[in-house]
């Protein structure tokens, strides 16, 4: 049984026909091309496949495609304007804070839900907003640097 | 000026395609008619097949393909590819598809190729196995005890090796001891946890007989190596591609079952087959690391000068051993025992044990960290018991600085070092005796500070072959570099180790733009495919700058010559004559005749007119083959706090001192030391694998095993200090995993020595609240 759906990924509309389980991240990561976003584990611990759904992170390995049928979803390729890189995409490339690139995407998203509720965090609330994404490569050191730098320069926007 | 970019924190040049979502990973390939593979695992640990039918998955939705084990008969055993000399090796067979018996769960009994992956999920279940369980066990110290359960027909006592190191008279040393201090180490084992998971895609060009195979790896070529020993798929007619890679800490080093198997699907159905594991199979079946049981006896002088070390280690090595295994608690921890300090005798045994569980691997410093561990848990322990601060003890017994080889015990010659300069920088960078004066005061109050110290030298940059032969290693571990210059100067670099996150398209651009002049921006570094890069072993070990970056500079130094040679004829001078410079060859003397590297670039391209004798064209290619390995070090200091009430362990502050060489991108340094600390810490406090007494794996996703979080760690203090490696041509180390290797044993000492005062003599990783608390009130006698 498939049921209809339409999401609007990253500002475009897509219809498609899915199996009522169909996870969101695997929706997105097959409509072809989009793959940013990613897969890092099975029970949503790591945070890798966070998008925002209408201006909300969520997880997209925790919510199915059905339940977006309706919504706005953006990834990591939608989050730049106009060809020019969000202020939290500039702070990790700033600051170092990635690595190997893989929980970046999830990373970034978490890090603009936190400030879209926290404006100015300090660095104790940055490190409790982005407890729920796991990263291996850089001790989050410089993760937390980034979201700092960033937020310092959305303030000033 | 361009010169100055070596050294230089600019940003990587991985970055914008990674936080823009643009990267690709391998799971992010789709091919045209592509099929989905999912592998039937094991859910026993230890069993005999006794029944499999594939006949209901076969009829299930979508599903191409179900093959059983038996059915994979095409594929070789898996190779295993560290042949350890002297040691009575046996390399138990490790089938890429099990036919009779199963030995840990995760072992692969059959594979699913369907349409899609939920469609190849779905028909796992409906493949009938019956099993018939046998008994297990899964711990190395029962494993190797006449009567455990046996894995193997032919491997007594389940081991797989008995390999011993030593040097010096080591019973002289026990005879002529003042003290002894003892102590038993359980090196917990760990799960990787590369953030990507592993994954496989295998395209079969049936007209030509070629196949290509994206994979995860850490190490394309010798992937390709394996594969066409596994596979049958001749070396030239195969293509290894290593896309983005997510991270590896040694999980990617080894060649795996699942891959051939795809490969093997792809074949047998002229279809691109597409496997991406799942972190619950990854935590299954991706292998593991450490799992050691360590006792240590440590002879000494009243006045603190260490004798010797004797130890005995049962390291589980799982139910097979995996690709480079057997090097891994041997020669890359034996051979490192006696640290940074002047020990004068040593002895180890070490037993490679086979047990019911996943295969070990190399995991971030491997090897190294379970030899410093037991080093610098013995000299704490020695301070405790002569009453000395564990500071003053360490310099007392450290070597005193060399600058060119340096003989130890084991018959290793460390490169170069300053041990007592790094430590005593660190001390005063942290106000040492004030610091413990803080920690005596907090007491009086009740508050329970520790100070633990660390001090490492780690083996890198693997290494001269010749060396690698001798220790069993079955290949080379030389590097390779090709400097290819286009018209407009222009550079293209071409190397044979794959870097996965560590930044080389960043630093070895510097490498070169440093070495010749050109903007960093004009040079482009590919790796990771290899009908496109030289051969090359792989990035591992921290090898990637210490031996590629030697041989990269090599490659550009030869480009350099022969822009010297083109200059010379161009400027009508001898080639004795012309001077390099700031990316100019001038005629000495005459600054104003000289050519830049752009111009001679664009004259052997065109070759209108190059010397006599001179090919045209601008490039140049390296095989290096380092004379020695390199030894990066050390000194890392952690402060905590432990709550009494919880046994819960606060992380204050961490202190890292390296001694990597000179830095070409300090920003990349800094990262790799934050990364490389927070996986030790993450063992020392949090993270360990745990097996059942049935070889179920508890800690089997996320949610029970407890990775390093954003909150529960202080922002990391980097400090540093330069002693350059004498045979380096630019004097690199390593720095991947100097972090790892310090910081287990920096927070392990840092926490007994918070909770000593209440009478803790030893505590268990990892350091969970409740095994501080249990340890506390066991020394108090509320046990």
């Amino acid at each position: 049984m498939k049921v209809p759906v339409t999401v609007t990924v990253n500002g475009r509309r897509y219809a498609r026909d899915v199996e009522p389980r169909l996870l969101l991240v695997h929706f997105i990561r097959d409509l072809g091309g989009i793959t940013g976003t990613k897969i890092g584990c099975d029970t949503s611990q790591c945070g890798a496949c966070t998008v925002l759904l209408d201006g909300v992170a969520v997880r997209s390995c925790t919510c199915l495609a059905v339940q977006a049928d309706g919504s706005a979803v953006t990834t990591i390729e939608g989050l730049a304007e106009n060809g020019k890189l969000h202020p939290l995409q500039e702070a990790f490339w700033n600051k170092h804070g990635l690595q190997c690139g893989f929980c970046t995407p999830g990373m970034i998203l978490a890090a603009h839900e936190l400030l879209r509720t926290k404006p100015k965090p300090t660095d104790e609330e940055i490190r409790a907003g982005l407890e729920g994404n796991m990263c291996r490569c850089t001790g989050y050191h410089n993760i937390v640097r980034s979201v700092r730098e960033a937020a310092g320069a959305m303030a000033g926007r | 000026m361009a010169t100055s970019i070596f050294g230089s924190g600019i940003r990587r040049r991985e970055d914008p395609r990674l936080i823009t979502g643009a990267a690709t990973y391998t799971d992010d390939l789709s091919l045209p008619d592509m099929v989905h593979a999912a592998m039937l695992r094991s859910p026993h640990a230890h069993a005999r097949i006794t029944r499999i039918d594939t006949s209901r998955a076969k009829k299930a939705p979508g599903v191409v393909a179900v093959f059983a084990g038996a059915e994979i008969d095409a594929l070789q055993a898996m190779p295993c590819a560290w042949l350890l000399p002297n040691s009575n090796l046996k390399v138990a067979t490790y089938r890429c598809g099990a036919c009779d018996v199963v030995r840990y769960v995760g072992d692969i009994v059959g594979v699913v190729v369907a349409e899609t992956p939920y469609q190849a999920q779905d028909a796992l279940e409906l493949v009938d196995v019956d099993y018939e369980p046998l008994p297990v066990v899964t711990d190395p110290v029962s494993a190797n005890k006449p009567g455990a359960p046996q894995l193997h027909p032919d491997v007594p006592n389940n081991e797989a090796f008995h390999w011993t190191v030593g040097g010096g008279d080591i019973d002289a040393a026990f005879k002529n001891a003042e003290l002894v201090v003892k102590e038993r180490i359980v090196q917990q084992r760990l799960i990787p946890n590369a953030m990507e998971p592993r994954a496989a895609l295998a395209q079969w060009k049936g007209a030509s007989g070629e196949l290509t195979l994206w994979n995860t790896t850490q190490n394309p070529h010798i992937l390709r190596f394996l594969c066409s020993v596994v596979t049958g798929v001749s070396e030239d007619k195969l293509r290894v591609i290593a896309p983005e890679v997510g991270g590896g800490f040694g999980s990617k080093i080894a060649a795996y079952p699942a891959d051939f198997i795809t490969v093997f699907c792809a074949r047998k159905l002229n279809r691109p087959v597409k496997w991406t594991e799942s972190r619950r199979e990854n935590y299954q079946a991706t292998t593991h690391g450490r799992d050691h049981v360590q006792e240590i006896e440590l002879a000494a002088k009243k006045d603190g000068t260490i004798l010797g070390l004797r130890a005995t280690v049962w390291a589980g090595m799982g139910a097979y051993l995996s690709t480079a295994a057997p090097g891994i608690p041997t020669i890359l921890h034996g051979l490192m025992l006696s640290g940074v300090y002047k020990l004068p005798a040593l002895k180890e045994d070490v037993h490679g044990v086979y047990t019911n569980t996943t295969p070990v691997e190399a995991y971030r410093g491997a090897g190294r960290p379970e030899a410093t561990f037991m080093i610098e848990r013995m000299m704490d322990k020695l301070a405790a018991e002569l009453k000395m601060d564990p500071a003053e003890l360490r310099l007392k017994n450290m070597i005193p600085r060399f600058e060119n080889g340096h003989s130890v015990v084991t018959g290793l010659s460390y490169d170069s070092g300053d041990y007592p300069a790094g430590l005593k920088k660190l001390l005063a960078h942290v106000k040492y005796q004030e610091l413990r004066k803080e920690q005596a005061d907090a007491r009086k109050k009740g508050r329970y500070l520790g100070i633990g110290l660390a001090t490492y030298v780690e083996i890198c940059g693997l290494g001269p072959s010749q060396v690698a032969g001798a220790i069993g290693f079955q290949g080379g571990l030389w590097e390779s570099a090709i400097v290819r210059f286009h018209p407009t100067g222009k550079v293209h670099v071409f190397i044979g180790a794959s870097p996965h996150g560590q930044g080389e398209e960043t630093t070895f651009a510097q490498i070169v733009a440093s070495e010749i002049g050109v903007d960093v921006g004009d040079v482009k570094v590919f790796h990771g495919d290899t009908d496109v890069t030289p051969m090359g072993w792989g990035t591992y070990g921290s090898r990637t700058t210490a031996v590629g970056g030697a041989a990269l500079v090599f490659a550009t130094r030869k480009v350099k010559e022969k822009a010297k040679i083109i200059a010379a004829h161009l400027l009508e001078a001898a080639v004795e004559d012309i001077e390099y410079g700031d990316g100019k060859f001038a005629v000495k003397g005459s600054p104003d005749k000289a050519k830049t590297i752009q111009e001679i670039a664009l004259m052997a391209h065109v070759a209108w007119n190059m010397p006599k004798d001179v090919e045209a064209g601008l490039e140049a290619s390296m095989f290096y083959d380092p004379p020695n390995f390199t030894f990066p070090y050390g000194s890392h200091l952690a402060v905590v706090e432990v709550d009494t009430e919880t046994g819960q362990v606060d992380l204050k502050r961490y202190v890292a001192l390296d001694d990597c060489g000179p830095q070409i991108n300090p920003v990349i340094v800094e990262g790799q030391v934050h990364g490389g600390v927070v996986q030790g810490v993450g063992q020392a406090l949090w993270e360990e694998a745990v097996y059942d007494e049935n070889g179920q794996l508890l800690t089997g996703s996320m949610v029970d095993y407890a990775l390093p979080r954003a909150d529960l760690l202080p922002n990391i203090e980097v400090l540093s200090t330069v002693t350059p490696s004498p045979h380096h041509p630019l004097g690199l180390k390593g720095i991947g995993e100097a972090g790892t290797i310090a910081s287990t044993a920096a927070v392990y000492n840092a926490v007994l020595d918070a909770v000593a005062p209440l009478g803790v003599k030893t505590l268990q990783m990892p350091m969970t609240p409740e095994r501080v608390w249990r340890a506390m009130q066991q020394a108090q006698g509320r046990a």
